[in-house]
């Protein structure tokens, strides 16, 4: 069941120094990559639509630059994916069990418990 | 033994098997967390093969094969918009709807807002979104017996939508979220072996030589080296520019559609803690994207050894492509056995798929039905559990039988469009919402209602006054015009629209709570408070 908490020590929490670091570490990964790899898909659209000549260029046999774009988004997905479960478990993880463990503790001893 | 007989059989082999597992989840599933997410207790991998059962439609599955035997490289362009789509899921949305939500997307949006008139407009949303989902994969499901079955009677696709409906309704009715779930499973590993297999088959014909296959299929095609690079379907030369931008379009709504997807975002809640979340989100990229890699060197091979003629002549969209390069390479290498063999198995396994994903869009609008409109919006958040999960069960019934009847009666709409519709709704008014909620302090009931209806009509609009329903030949209603917008897509404009309608609605309104924006900032970012996986 949910555990209901005064709303209080969301406030509390939210303020300190510890959750700002949190937010800062996952704000200023997420959000700059998230504008990244849309600009990198939308570049590769772009070019589809407007630069047909120099995505159907022949690279080597018949594969042409249009595959290995194509090809590329695919390998950047998994490595941007990677790299965020990287960044996650090492800077945002242990952030977030303490300040959930630190919570959870002094609702056990009454202090902001429903 | 014909290959219609064998599909028959591996397919009842896998109702049965599913059926199964429905009967033992309903015996396990007591607890509206049961219903709604599976008691949370799925494992990452778990999950993950789940959201790739959820996504792979027969529509990615056949349809993208389809495109790229025909129209030769644009079908990639598909795949890819639906790949990076996931990391927008995974970065943004999958962890921190998890540590928030309970069992819908409007759990989320609702969190700090009035409750009712936000739950009422994420409900409407989900149910449209997946009710236009549902349909073009029903009709789908009809259109495809006749191909893969030879039942080619109005009465044997009747029967065929009859039997899929009542088989994602049991699914639903009594197997809930983990019913769906194991389906779903059971499913994307059926498809991934199924996809692997032919393309190794057909590689080797090739002897792994891409390049060698990539050659055959443009010479095959007769549209010579053109059908190794974009422009044969989508903004083509003769569209002009605004071809073009309706290809932009469209790579917008697929990118920023998925994570506004109902049937995607509940699946987030079925695992332990957010981590597991991630972790599924990531399990789900590597599956899905390895399948679109599938899908690319089958489309190729289908038109490299069948031929685009061939294909095209068994069916003008080209659904029937991947069946037919897996009975003509089965042929070549082990003969006429061989050939029926392989057949039947793809056909089974595209049966799987659209079971699998219909039942996972049943649930989300079913459980929205009595999560949010009857739980939170009729009763006022005065229903009990056991009510909830009774009239969820009773939704999923009537939406399924509703969904049946529709499917019969649309039978020759152009269902692409209803796809196409579902993921410009969920990126131009979910998405929005979504994002607003957990990141922008300010954001209020005004702003999140503003956003939904703002996108969903948007989106609707657009396509009404667009080529799609009137003013070309393959329009809805051909005979007509009333086209304003020469865009089939409406992405372009109705996703900046929902932002826009969100960010106005928000300003314009004086509410603003900032002790639930602090809940729901360190709730979603540490888990604080989140719901716990129940254990039997």
């Amino acid at each position: 069941m949910t555990v209901q908490h005064d709303p209080s020590v969301y406030e509390r929490i939210q303020a300190g120094e510890q959750f700002q670091e949190l937010r800062r570490r996952y704000r200023s990964w997420a959000f700059p990559m998230t504008v990244a790899f849309l600009a990198w898909y939308l570049l590769y659209v772009v070019l589809s639509g407007f630069a047909r000549d120099f995505m159907g260029a022949k690279l080597f046999g018949n594969i042409n630059v249009a595959l290995v774009f194509g090809v590329l988004q695919f390998v950047s997905t998994f490595l941007i994916a990677w790299a965020y479960s990287r960044h996650a478990a090492a800077k945002l993880d242990p952030i977030a069990d303490e300040l959930r463990g630190e919570a959870e503790s002094r609702d056990e001893i009454g202090e902001g418990a429903k | 033994m014909s290959h219609e007989t064998l599909s028959t059989i591996l397919f009842v082999v896998f109702v049965a098997g599913t059926l199964a597992i429905t009967f033992w989840a309903s015996r396990n599933t007591k607890s509206a967390s049961d219903f709604y997410a599976g008691g949370r207790s799925f494992s990452g991998l778990q999950n993950g093969l789940a959201i790739g059962g959820d996504y792979m439609s027969a529509a990615s599955f056949l349809g993208i094969a389809g495109i790229i035997a025909l129209s030769g490289y644009d079908g990639f362009l598909y795949s890819i918009g639906f790949l990076v789509a996931w990391l927008v899921a995974l970065l943004l949305v999958a962890e921190l709807m998890r540590n928030s939500g309970k069992y819908t997307m409007a759990d989320v949006l609702a969190f700090r807002m009035s409750p009712r008139p936000v739950r009422t407009a994420a409900g409407v949303s989900t149910i449209v979104v997946s009710i236009f989902y549902l349909l073009a994969q029903m009709v789908g499901a009809g259109a495809l017996v006749g191909l893969l079955l030879g039942v080619h009677s109005e009465a044997g696709k009747i029967w065929t939508i009859i039997a899929v409906g009542l088989l994602m309704i049991i699914y639903v009715v009594f197997g809930g979220m983990k019913g769906t779930t194991w389906v779903q499973i059971v499913k994307a590993v059926m498809l991934m072996v199924g996809a692997a297999l032919i393309t190794l088959l057909v590689l080797g014909k090739f002897g792994f030589n891409l390049s060698g296959l990539l050659g055959d299929a443009a010479s095959a095609s007769g549209k010579g080296e053109a059908f190794l690079k974009p422009g044969l379907k989508y903004g083509t030369d003769a569209q002009g520019v605004w071809g073009k931008i309706d290809l932009i379009s469209l790579g917008l709504a697929l990118v920023l559609g998925t994570a506004g997807l109902p049937h995607v975002l509940i699946r987030f809640y079925t695992v332990p803690t957010a981590r597991d979340a991630r972790k599924s989100v990531m399990w789900g990229i590597g599956i899905i994207g390895v399948f679109y890699l599938l899908t690319l060197v089958l489309g190729f091979g289908a038109a490299a050894v069948v031929g685009s003629k061939t294909i095209a002549e068994a069916d003008k969209a080209g659904n029937t492509a991947a069946p037919l390069l897996a009975q003509k390479v089965g042929e070549d290498l082990f003969g006429d056995v061989g050939g029926t063999v392989l057949l039947a198995v793809i056909a089974a396994v595209a049966f799987a798929t659209i079971l699998a994903v219909v039942a996972g869009l049943t649930l989300a609008s079913s459980s929205s039905f009595a999560h949010d409109l009857y739980a939170h919006v009729f009763k006022r958040g005065g229903a009990t559990e056991r009510q909830e999960v009774v009239v969820a069960r009773i939704a999923a019934f009537v939406i399924g039988a509703v969904a049946i009847a529709l499917s019969i009666f649309a039978q020759s709409l152009n269902v692409a469009f209803l796809v196409s519709l579902a993921f410009a709704v969920a990126a131009s008014g979910n998405l929005p919402a979504i994002l607003y909620s957990l990141f922008w302090k300010r954001f209020n009931t005004a702003g999140a209602v503003s956003a939904i209806y703002g996108g969903l009509v948007s989106a609707v609009v657009l396509v009404i006054f667009s080529p799609v329903v009137s003013g070309a030949p393959t329009s809805m209603f051909p005979d007509a015009d009333f086209h304003l917008i020469p865009l089939s897509n409406p992405g372009i404009f109705s996703i900046p629209i929902g932002f826009l309608c969100g960010y106005l609605g928000t300003i314009l309104s004086k509410e603003y709570n900032a002790p639930k924006y602090a809940e729901i900032e360190v709730r979603s970012l540490t888990g604080l408070g989140a719901e716990k996986a129940t254990s039997h």
